[in-house]
């Protein structure tokens, strides 16, 4: 064995037994960490003042946000497409880099994971909640009813409604089927009743026996080989809700792969910017470690180079098409009077990540940290540009108007980062952040050679 | 009964539940402390409570009247004989309208109207085609009449010094001011109207100052006509009306005038012109030059528009009378923005098919110049003949005003009726009419709302809407209208009528008897029972709605002989240009939608988009953007709205003769340079919860020395800014052929000029085959050439669907909801752009960007073509609006629609669904009555006629510039027009196919002038 170039994915010196007690140890404990607490009330607060938000909302109209003619589209769908996008990180590292058998991933994924689902559920919301009336936005399901009346399936809405759902489900599955043999740890170790029952339950009579790992193993496999075409398919349909209308801005064959590239880029960052303090904080460093912080460092690079070539073939194709409207979407993006949220979306999105191509720059936590959260930024403009300034001045001139976001656009947006890392916080409380078996596979004494 | 009299009454029964008790009447009526009482607060029912018999009547009575106090919001069906207009009454069936004939008056001038009534309820009102002043149009005001008679903040109680009142309480009052009055022959009496042309109201008014012949009646309009009166006085020697035949003119020069846009006839007059605008026969095509100052409706219509600060207009006119060798212009200065030899060398040339307009705020000796310049150019009983005015016994309105206050300054009045205005309010600021108005010691003033007058009087009577009225009025040809009442005053309201009635002989007469008794002395003078003749002719007249050779005769008025040296003396001080380069000249107009702030309280008024500026909810000071740009102010689009939302724009304060008032600044394009325009009919302070607040006061400016423009105003920035709410803001077209237009010599070189430089996609453009319509297949033409932007198709369309206002807050916002706008664009020149208006509603696309987007099939595509919105199905993801290229559609964003005040339910159009919030939105081609005309053809076994079916939009519009009808009948109008090679489809390029498409303008441009 040659001697590592890069950092290990696992600190040495651990043996079985050290990874089973650090990881678990942070969810049996009897004492929850004060940090914790402080930082549970606080984001929870914001997860109430989400709640605050749709309880209005629902009362009271869309009309409290800043929507309206023509911008009948603006932090609602930003919001969603951000948070769909922040959801691909999750299946991505679980699943596309388990099928390429990169291991590195394996102190990542379970994390990925939760962050997907509990992303999807704050995109799930945006949809469902802008609609006028969403006590009857079940009416987008196809279900078998007196009023004889299918959904419109020539509708980009119609294949969100499946492409979210779907993968909502198979995240879910995914991310379970993931977990029992660490919940069936947990449960053999839980002192209180309590806790040996829960984790009992949900580890569905997992003892750990051939068969089991080799039906474990074999439904893994084929969730990930499910999961790994709506990695694409997703962003793809999220995207032509746009590309299927004929708002200049929005009527482009180019948004299924830029979305996809996007959204890879954007959850990556937000991995990064979770990771970071996460691992600080819980000391876990010994397993998140800088090689995995600089293998994703090197996604970033790569796929905000995509995003950035995204952005140059829709400024190309609005010149070349010689389309009067396209070239003028162009011109007003980039200096109509939202051209500052353009100026910065390019300087967050493919400027700041520029950085990355030096070692110092992918070797320095904070310079990470902070890059993540600047892409992270950049994505959610990228998503308003695309939304707002193409609606802002579409055909007719005396259609253009603007729109400026009112305090319950933010609330909810701010509400729904709050219910994010609420979830979060949970989940690092109640579930191992870190797939326990996984890692026990990574350590030395788990390469046993076949000849023994 | 035998408890002892001594028993108190709260000893009966514990106090919380004694009440009950108290009105167990049988028990207690005998006690002599309960019948005092009872006497106290019911003073007549006493006896009836004595009196068994009469007691069951008394509780039958108040028991009934309890329950309909409880069901306000029935409707109340007036007791006289109404004759519907097209149906007869015995025929009403639940459902199905009936349409009434019956008139609006509007400073002092009637346009007769069809009015549409469900089940007792007036819902909406369309024009009387028989009427000559509206041939089937009307204006935004009549268009949102329906929303004033329903208006929740009306006067609704008859009171003196803010107690309810009686009627009869009134009646005895007046019998005293009339007794005490009858001593001195009337001389402390003062009667205020409103311009009258009710030939009934002038001959009950002329019958009191019969018996009182020292008492006076005074007018007063803020819009008066007075100047048009004294220039006619000034050339003929005596008031005469002018009524214009556009349909003979060949070349027109208007002064100021905006014919297209108000005043007498303006609907018939839209009419004729346009009449005479038609490319089709581009021989025929009229040339229109307008001079003015504010771009107006006529003068976005012109061919060739000069700009002129106020005070160059008469100095206009002048050069141009000198021009064509009028005898008394021969001051004439130079004016070198227009180019008045050519104008002058076209009218010259068309001797006898010319006209010139003078606008009523031109002084009188301009409208005298007109007067020469016409009978010049040899133009009397051609385009224009002479007729008596309309108005009764005219007076100079401000002369008039000006008298009564000093009266009132003097104490020499006793007692003043305000009959119908807000003087107080609309007077000249420096008559201080109010302050006077505090020295009569009895001041009653009827109107419709509590408003500044009626803070100032003892008596405010409710005024009666005209739809709850008896009256009659002339048209701006003397045409009479009976005004017949469509529903029972909803508030006690009375007319002017039963005012004056109450100080002759019979107070209480009705006003149906006072009107008929008028026209039965016409008809039989002297007969004391209505003749068979009589009943016939009423009946006629009723269903008519117009009463038959009422009009007047044309009648000859010669220019006076001293009229040359009297014009000559009058136009000595405008000869000069007295206007300094650092000096304002202020103009004051009427309110295009509220006027001079009577339809103040109209929220689809304040609402709708004004035709230039396409502000709503506000006044602003206008003035041109190099002078904006001068005075270092201006607006700009605010991130909230924007550009179809919000402009903040800098306040400035206002100084002029010595006042200062405070306003936005607004930038038009074509106003001329160092001047400001102002708007009259904003700052109310009373007047109900829509007016108040809005804007600022103009009338705070405006003296009796310059009652429409005058020099000396200074402009100075104020500091802080304002939130204006403007619909649109951008009006250049980008390139994008909105609105396509060219010259008649281009037009007639190459009919399809229009369509140069403009892609139309190939129909075979689609994977899809062709959809067959089988049966109807509707389509919508809009003449961009013919509309005028007076907007009354957009308050017509909010009158029949049923759409809501959302105030200015929501407009700020960019919500409002009208689903039919009209834009306007800018052509030509940048700083004197050509205004086109452009009616937009639903496009109804073959291929409609909205229905494929739809996730819940909410709209969606009928076999007649029409682009359906299902509100039930609408679950409002505004993806449809987003995706519409034409953005038509709009949705309620907020629980727009008023679901609570009863008075507003009554007015909706009962076959039109009331949305709620949440819910898309937009134009339907007013499907209701395409439903409507296809169930009655069905009955009848046959097609729907051509015609048959109008929009909404359609059936006002006063130049026929909107056409439906069936695309399959090749015989239709509406094919016939979109055959024309003008036909051109919005947006074209995108290949959605729009079922509404738009014919190019033409201008007949002079050569000589060139664009």
């Amino acid at each position: 064995m040659r001697a590592p170039a890069t950092p290990p994915v696992i600190a040495p010196g651990h043996t079985f037994g050290t990874v089973t007690d650090k990881i678990t140890s942070i969810v049996l404990t009897n004492k929850t960490p004060l940090g914790w607490w402080a930082g549970f009330l606080f984001v929870s607060m914001f997860a109430g003042l989400l709640a605050v938000s749709l309880t209005y909302l629902v009362l009271t109209g869309v009309g409290i946000w800043g929507n309206n003619q023509p911008i009948g589209w603006a932090f609602d769908i930003t919001n969603f497409v951000w948070w769909i996008g922040i959801g691909h990180a999750g299946t991505l590292i679980s699943a596309i880099l388990l099928l390429f058998k990169q291991t590195w991933r394996t102190s990542i994924n379970r994390f990925a994971e939760a962050m997907t689902l509990f992303a999807v559920v704050c995109a799930g919301i945006f949809p469902l909640f802008h609609t006028g009336r969403p006590w009857l936005a079940y009416w987008m399901v196809p279900y078998p009813n007196t009023m004889n009346v299918w959904p419109q399936f020539k509708s980009p809405l119609i294949w969100d409604v499946f492409a979210v759902s779907t993968y909502g489900l198979v995240s879910l599955l995914f991310w379970f089927v993931g977990l029992i043999p660490d919940l069936a740890t947990l449960r053999d170790r839980a002192t209180g009743r309590a806790s040996r029952m829960i984790y009992g339950m949900l580890a569905m009579g997992w003892r750990g026996s051939a068969r089991h790992w080799h039906r474990y193993e074999t439904a893994y496999l084929l969730l990930a080989g499910l999961a790994t075409p709506l990695v694409v398919s997703v962003h793809s349909v999220v995207s032509l809700d746009f590309a299927v209308s004929v708002i200049p801005g929005w009527h482009t064959t180019l948004f299924p792969p830029y979305f996809v590239a996007g959204a890879i880029y954007s959850g990556f960052a937000m991995v990064l910017t979770l990771v970071i303090p996460i691992r600080k904080f819980y000391g876990m460093e010994d397993f998140i470690t800088m090689r995995h912080l600089q293998n994703m460092a090197k996604v970033l690079l790569v796929t905000g180079l995509m995003v950035g070539y995204g952005y140059t073939v829709e400024a190309f194709m609005a010149w070349y098409s010689a389309n009067r409207y396209e070239g003028f979407m162009m011109w007003n993006r980039m200096t109509g009077p939202y051209w500052w949220t353009y100026v910065l979306l390019i300087l967050c999105n493919v400027v700041t990540p520029q950085t990355l191509w030096f070692k110092r720059v992918r070797g320095s936590v904070p310079a990470l940290f902070v890059i993540s959260l600047v892409v992270n930024v950049g994505m959610w403009l990228e998503r308003f540009v695309i939304v707002v300034t193409s609606l802002h001045r579409d055909f007719l001139p005396s259609s253009w108007g603007r729109f400026s976001p009112t305090i319950w656009d933010w609330s909810t947006y701010v509400g729904t980062i709050g219910l994010f890392l609420t979830l979060l916080f949970l989940f690092l409380r109640f579930l191992p952040m870190i797939s326990i078996f996984e890692m026990r596979t990574l350590l030395p004494a788990a390469k046993v050679t076949e000849e023994a | 009964m035998s408890r002892e009299p001594e028993t108190p009454v709260s000893s009966l029964q514990p106090p919380a539940s004694g009440r009950v008790f108290w009105r167990t009447l049988d028990e207690l009526a005998d006690d002599p402390a309960f019948r005092e009482r009872l006497h106290n607060e019911f003073p007549s029912a006493v006896e009836a409570i004595a009196d068994p018999l009469e007691r069951r009547t008394f509780l039958k009575v108040m028991g009934a009247s309890l329950a309909l106090a409880g069901v306000t919001a029935c409707t109340r069906q007036p007791a006289e004989t109404i004759v519907p207009y097209v149906r007869q009454p015995e025929e009403t069936v639940p459902g199905k309208p009936l349409f009434y004939a019956t008139a609006m008056t509007l400073g002092g001038v009637g346009t007769g109207l069809l009015v549409e009534s469900h089940e007792g309820r007036p819902t909406k009102i369309e024009g009387n085609p028989d009427h000559p002043g509206s041939r089937g149009a009307t204006d935004v005001f009549a268009q949102a009449a329906i929303l004033d008679l329903y208006d929740p903040d009306r006067a609704r109680a008859l009171t003196n010094l803010g107690e309810i009142r009686p009627w009869a309480d009134f009646l005895a009052m007046m019998r005293s001011v009339l007794s005490a009055q009858q001593a001195r022959e009337g001389g402390g009496l003062r009667i205020l109207t409103e311009p009258v042309s009710s030939p009934t109201l002038a001959a009950g008014i002329q019958e009191l100052l019969s018996r009182l012949p020292q008492a006076k009646w005074h007018r007063w309009d803020s819009a008066g006509r007075g100047n048009a009166h004294a220039g006619a006085r000034l050339a003929f020697g005596d008031i005469v009306d002018v009524q214009y035949r556009f349909e003979q003119a060949d070349v027109i020069v208007a002064i100021d005038s905006d014919f297209l846009g108000g005043g007498p006839g303006c609907l018939r007059y839209a009419r004729d012109f346009a009449s005479r605008r038609r490319p089709t026969e581009a021989d025929r095509m009229s040339r229109l030059y307008a001079i003015e100052s504010m771009p107006s409706l006529t003068g976005s219509r012109a061919d060739h528009r000069f700009g002129l600060r106020p005070g160059q207009i008469p100095r206009a006119a002048l050069a141009l009378a000198r021009e064509l060798g009028v005898s008394g212009a021969s001051q004439a200065p130079e004016i070198v923005r227009v180019d008045v030899a050519a104008i002058a060398r076209d009218l010259t040339a068309h001797r006898g098919s010319s006209l010139i307009i003078a606008g009523d705020g031109q002084p009188p000796f301009v409208h005298a110049l007109a007067h020469a310049m016409n009978d010049a150019l040899g133009n009397v009983g051609r385009t224009l003949v002479y007729s008596d005015p309309v108005e009764a016994s005219p007076v100079d309105h401000l002369d008039s005003l000006r008298e009564l206050t000093t009266d009132m300054n003097a104490g020499r009045v006793d007692a003043l009726l305000v009959l119908g205005g807000n003087p107080v309010y609309s007077a000249p600021v420096d008559l201080a009419f109010g302050e006077a108005m505090e020295k009569v010691p009895l001041r009653v003033h009827l109107g419709s709302h509590e408003d500044e007058t009626s803070e100032r009087c003892h008596w405010q009577i409710p005024e009666a809407h005209f739809l709850e009225s008896w009256s009659d009025v002339r048209a701006y040809d003397g045409t009479v209208s009976i005004v017949q009442p469509l529903i029972s005053p909803l508030y006690g309201g009375r007319t002017s009528h039963e005012v004056i009635g109450a100080l002759s002989e019979t107070p209480e007469t009705s006003p149906y008897d006072i009107v008929r008794a008028h026209w039965l002395n016409r008809v039989s003078p002297g007969a004391a029972e209505p003749t068979p003749a009589f009943e016939a002719a009423w009946r006629r007249w009723l269903h008519d709605g117009v009463v038959p050779d009422s009009a007047f005769a044309a009648r000859t008025a010669a220019l006076q002989p001293d009229a040359a040296a009297a014009m000559e003396s009058a136009s000595s001080r405008w000869a000069a240009d007295t206007s300094g380069p650092r000096s304002f000249d202020i103009a004051f107009l009427s309110d295009p939608c509220v006027l001079d702030g009577r339809f103040a309280n109209n929220a689809w008024l304040q609402e709708l988009p004004k035709p230039i500026t396409r502000l709503t909810w506000d006044n602003a000071v206008i003035v041109s953007p190099a002078t904006a740009e001068r005075l270092q102010v201006g607006g700009h689009p605010a991130y909230t709205g924007g550009e179809r939302g919000q402009i903040v724009s800098d306040l400035v304060d206002l100084r002029f003769k010595g006042r200062t008032v405070r306003g936005a600044i607004f930038p038009v394009v074509g106003h001329p340079d160092d001047c400001a325009t102002v708007h009259l009919g904003y700052g109310r302070r009373r007047g109900g919860r829509v007016a108040a607040g809005n804007g600022f006061d103009a009338n705070a400016l405006r003296t009796s020395d310059a009652m429409w423009s005058g020099p000396g105003l200074e402009i100075a920035k104020a500091g802080g800014d304002y939130p204006l709410a403007c619909t649109q803001y951008h009006h250049l077209m980008e390139g994008r052929g909105m609105v396509r237009a060219a010259t008649r010599e281009e037009f007639i070189a190459n009919p399809r000029v229009v369509h140069e430089g403009f892609e139309s996609p190939p129909k075979t453009l689609t994977l899809y085959p062709d959809f067959t319509y089988e049966g109807y297949k509707w389509g919508m033409a809009i003449d961009v050439n013919a509309c005028t932007g007076c907007n009354a198709c957009v308050v017509s369309c909010q009158a029949e669907n049923n759409i809501p206002v959302v105030g200015k807050e929501q407009v700020l916002r960019g919500r409002e909801m009208h689903w039919l706008r009209v834009d306007s664009y800018y052509g030509g020149v940048a700083d004197d752009p050509q205004t086109y208006f452009q009616p937009v509603p639903c496009m109804h696309c073959e291929n409609a960007p909205c229905e494929v987007v739809c996730p819940v099939a909410a709209t969606v595509h009928s076999d007649e073509g029409l682009n359906d919105m299902v509100y039930n199905r609408c679950i409002g993801t505004r993806y449809c609006s987003n995706n519409c290229p034409y953005k038509v559609r709009r949705f309620n964003y907020l629980l727009y629609q008023d679901w609570e005040t009863p008075s507003l339910k009554l007015g909706r159009n009962p076959d039109v669904t009331v949305r709620s919030r949440g819910v898309m939105e937009k134009c339907t081609y007013c499907v209701q009555r395409i439903n409507e005309a296809k169930i009655a053809s069905e009955k009848e076994d046959r097609k729907v006629r051509d015609g048959e079916i109008k929009t909404a939009c359609q059936a006002v519009c006063p130049t026929d510039a909107i056409v439906f009808g069936d695309l399959n009948d090749p015989a239709s109008r509406v094919a016939g027009l979109k055959a024309e090679a003008r036909n051109y489809s919005l947006l074209d390029e995108l290949n959605t196919r729009p079922r509404t498409s738009y014919l190019a303008a033409v201008r007949n441009v002079n050569p000589e002038i060139g664009e």
